[in-house]
């Protein structure tokens, strides 16, 4: 098996953007799931439908950073009057919550089906990011390397974000102890269709900004979905610096999987989560629960 | 049901072919492969308090391995239905161990991603399973010689195996064992602290859950005469969960009603409706927010009230 | 004499606070013994470590001499170990003689047919029966436990433990919440037990409690403070301090 050093260069970067778009769609699932104690299996559906209206809303706002921007939020606004009218009347009820977030994931994509049809929509790449940056001699595609950037400051931001602010540490105190959160007068259901919000913007964005590697085609959610589980379960629930290196894990073996052994990719991602749950059950950095 | 009731349905089920067309008798073979479906998973659900997204794995599984054994191998099926049952449930005896490491969201989590692993490369490895085409020019069992490429044949071998299947779950449900796996579904901790290991018990659970599930994914090889990696999808899962909680999870037959009125809905429905997942969906949703003891137990809640008017 | 559980060293601690702190004890077969200590003091830390339920951070515990540190809680429940718990634990949705069914099935080589019905075990009920007289239930053998008073399932706790034919009884506040009347009935019931199971009880209620005791064990933030007869425990100062700050 001898590949050449452009091989390995071309895969080290799509792994490592890769991971980068899985941290936007993960973080924002395992934020949920620590705190909300909800699986939100919508969320690969969120990436998609982000995609799909951020490729709609470039036809309008030719930048793409402010098409994902406007397009996140509207589908992180969707997540959260879900969130407030759907889940809201189901809590304490865990199987019903991932049921109707099981319900709901289908109800978008055949959506997304219907409007934008059958074929794959591309994105196109920023002009700007449309060249090769050389480095070592060796042709590294700009978009590329600008995902990964965007994805270590969200990772910047949102470790900023919990470690600084008061939402932060409300977020923190909710998945540490989520009845002493309430003891102390944490407003858990504002602080709940926060992070819902904020989980589902990550995720929406994230659908976008991967539109020029990915596009937006239907099934993009159930591709993307066992991937951010894999991640979740390899980094530990709740945890942020988890999602990332999780992310990453999975960028790799993914990306060098489908390109070495393509016909075994899959089974590939399937060892380190076996090894994780095997020996660690609460993941690399997730916390034990008794 | 009472007596007059349940023979009542033994003679219409053994009546139907008789009477009804060709599509009525393939309609119900379909209904038999979903119900033992439904009701194996529901032996997880609702008898187990685990809830599992990967159930449709165990059909692949089956279906994947009788057809290659068949296609490549040249196997016959008196072989090879006990090598698909034998090897799915092995993978599951694995899964089980895997999946069980973590309960409630954890156990879902892990049941929906390696389901998704062996979808993802029931598409990927197109040398075994020929990738998105399928795998075609199946052919049924022959069991004593008797073809059942008809469809009254092939619905009275169903309704047999069906027949056995439920008749075997129920023993199962009202053994000594089954009284334990209901005991761990409501109070755990309290089962561990008398005696019983909850985890074993959890996992025979599965392993057995799996091995009907596998029994359903033969019937469904067999009738298709054609396996694809949909067959694996997280919607087939779903669709087995919908008919548990459809019918309710809380009997045997529940599910089973639960599983018919899902493949009644979706022959029906499709037919006039493109949209069939979102329905799934939206029926889903329903069901959850306003019926969740299931469909059956709610309509009869509303035709008690219906007849007190 | 071999203790009926010995325990050395036990440590348990939770994100830095100790809730078990270099705890010994020693009780005989046959003892009755009480665990009192005012709340907080890692009263049902202690009984979860011993149960199995929490693992210890260090110390041992043997439960008629032998090490059961590393036991799983179902294997304990093998060697003798029995509980009852502070919050009701039943299987609400049962009967009374099915809740007790599944207590006997927790040791009988019969919890693992998957064939036979078990309507078919009528000794297994009959038995469940007899178990629900000894605490003056039969008669309520058949309802379910939602629709019995909270008194009533104060004595099925007992009576599930009891179903267990224990070495060792853990009872973790059995007199909780129950009227005066009542408490006399279950006071009786446990001191009813037969000698050959030891009795290791928490209370609060130390009115009743202080009767049914031999010896006490007095913890306060999860060490042993006092321990002696009911007589020396009253009489030591530390007990008053643990319980009135002076």
């Amino acid at each position: 098996m001898d590949y050449p050093l452009q091989f390995w260069a071309i895969q080290t970067l799509n792994s490592l953007s890769l991971g980068g778009l899985l941290f936007l769609l993960s973080s924002g699932f395992s934020l949920i799931f620590g705190l909300m104690r909800i699986a939100n299996l919508t969320h690969g559906s969120l990436f998609m439908l982000g995609a799909y209206v951020g490729a709609t809303m470039l036809k309008f706002i030719p930048n793409l950073w402010l098409a994902a921007l406007a397009g996140g939020v509207l589908v992180a606004a969707f997540g959260a009057l879900f969130e407030r009218l759907v889940l809201r009347a189901l809590s304490g009820n865990v199987l019903g919550q991932v049921l109707v977030t099981l319900g709901v994931s289908f109800i978008v994509a055949d959506l997304c089906l219907m409007v934008w049809g059958g074929d794959p929509i591309p994105v196109p790449t920023p002009e700007s990011l449309r060249s090769a940056v050389i480095i070592a001699g060796l042709p590294f595609p700009s978009y590329r390397l600008v995902v990964l950037g965007i994805a270590i400051a969200t990772w910047l931001g949102l470790y900023l974000l919990m470690e600084r602010t008061r939402l932060g540490a409300m977020i923190r105190a909710g998945v540490d102890d989520m009845q002493m959160a309430r003891a102390v007068g944490i407003p858990v259901s504002r602080l709940f269709t926060t992070v819902f919000f904020l989980g589902a913007l990550l995720a929406a964005a994230g659908g976008i900004i991967g539109g020029p590697i990915m596009s937006a085609y239907p099934g993009l959610d159930a591709d993307m979905l066992p991937l951010a589980l894999i991640v979740v379960i390899l980094g530990g629930v709740g945890s942020l610096i988890g999602a990332l290196v999780g992310s990453f894990i999975i960028g790799f073996i993914y990306t060098f999987g489908t390109a070495m052994f393509p016909d075994l990719a899959y089974v590939i991602l399937f060892l380190p989560m076996i090894f994780v749950i095997a020996f660690r059950p609460q993941g690399l950095f997730g916390r034990v629960t008794t | 049901m009472n007596r007059t009731g349940r023979v009542a349905v033994a003679i219409a089920l053994a009546v139907l072919p008789l009477v009804a067309g060709d599509f009525y008798i393939n309609l119900s073979s379909q209904i038999f492969v979903a119900a033992i479906f439904a009701a194996s998973l529901n032996l997880l659900v609702g008898y187990g308090g685990l809830t599992s997204l990967g159930h449709a794995s165990w059909i692949g599984l089956a279906s994947y391995t009788s057809a290659w054994l068949y296609l490549k191998m040249g196997v016959g099926h008196m072989i090879s239905a006990p090598m698909a049952l034998g090897g799915t449930t092995l993978v599951a005896g694995i899964f089980g161990w895997i999946a069980l490491r973590a309960t409630g969201l954890g156990f879902l989590m892990i049941t929906l991603a390696l389901s998704q692993v062996v979808w993802g490369t029931a598409y990927r490895w197109a040398s075994v399973t020929n990738g998105d085409n399928g795998l075609t020019g199946l052919t049924r069992p022959a069991p004593f010689g008797i073809d059942l490429d008809g469809a009254a044949a092939f619905y009275y071998f169903a309704l047999i195996i069906t027949a056995f299947s439920l008749w075997m779950m129920a023993k199962f449900v009202n053994s000594p064992f089954g009284a334990a796996l209901r005991g761990t579904r409501d109070q755990p901790r309290r089962m561990s602290a008398l005696g019983h290991d909850v985890w074993l018990i959890r996992w025979i659970a599965f392993v057995y859950s799996a091995f009907w599930g596998a029994v359903a994914g033969l019937l469904y090889v067999y009738y298709n005469k054609y396996i694809h990696p949909t067959a694996l999808s997280l919607t087939n899962s779903a669709e087995g969960l919908l008919g548990v909680i459809a019918g309710g999870s809380g009997t045997l037959a529940g599910p089973v009603v639960g599983a018919a009125i899902v493949v009644i809905m979706k022959n029906y429905v499709s037919a006039y409706i493109e949209r069939w997942n979102m329905l799934l969906g939206f029926v889903f949703v329903a069901i959850v927010l306003f019926m969740p003891d299931g469909l059956v137990p709610g309509l009869r809640r509303l035709w008690a009230r219906w007849r007190a008017k | 004499m071999t203790p009926a559980l010995q325990i050395g060293g036990l440590r348990k601690a939770f994100g830095g606070l100790p809730a078990t702190d270099n705890v010994s004890l020693e009780v005989m077969p046959g003892e009755r013994r009480l665990i009192i200590g005012p709340n907080g003091a890692g009263k049902t830390t202690l009984f979860n470590l011993i149960t199995g339920d929490l693992s210890p951070d260090a110390g041992t515990i043997r439960l008629f001499g032998e090490d059961v540190s590393r036991l799983r809680p179902h294997r304990r429940a093998h060697r003798g170990l029995a509980r009852t718990y502070q919050i009701i634990t039943l299987f609400s949705g049962d009967t009374l003689e099915h809740n007790i069914a599944l207590s006997q099935l927790g040791l009988s080589k019969h919890r693992w047919n998957m064939f036979r019905p078990l309507a078919d075990y009528a000794d297994l009920y009959g038995e469940a029966r007899r178990v629900l007289g000894r605490v003056g239930l039969e008669h309520l053998a058949r309802r379910p436990i939602s629709e019995v008073s909270y008194g009533e399932k104060r004595r099925v706790e007992i009576a599930m433990a009891l179903a267990q034919n224990p070495r060792l009884l853990l009872l973790d506040e059995p007199l909780a919440g129950l009227s005066r009347e009542e408490r006399v009935g279950v006071t009786g019931l446990i001191a009813g037990i037969p000698r050959e199971v030891s009795v290791l009880m928490i209370e609060h209620d130390m009115d009743t409690a202080l009767d049914l005791a031999e010896r006490i064990t007095v913890l306060h933030y999860g060490s042993v403070i006092v321990e002696g007869t009911r007589a020396e425990v009253v009489a030591d100062p530390k007990t008053r301090e643990v319980y009135l700050g002076d």
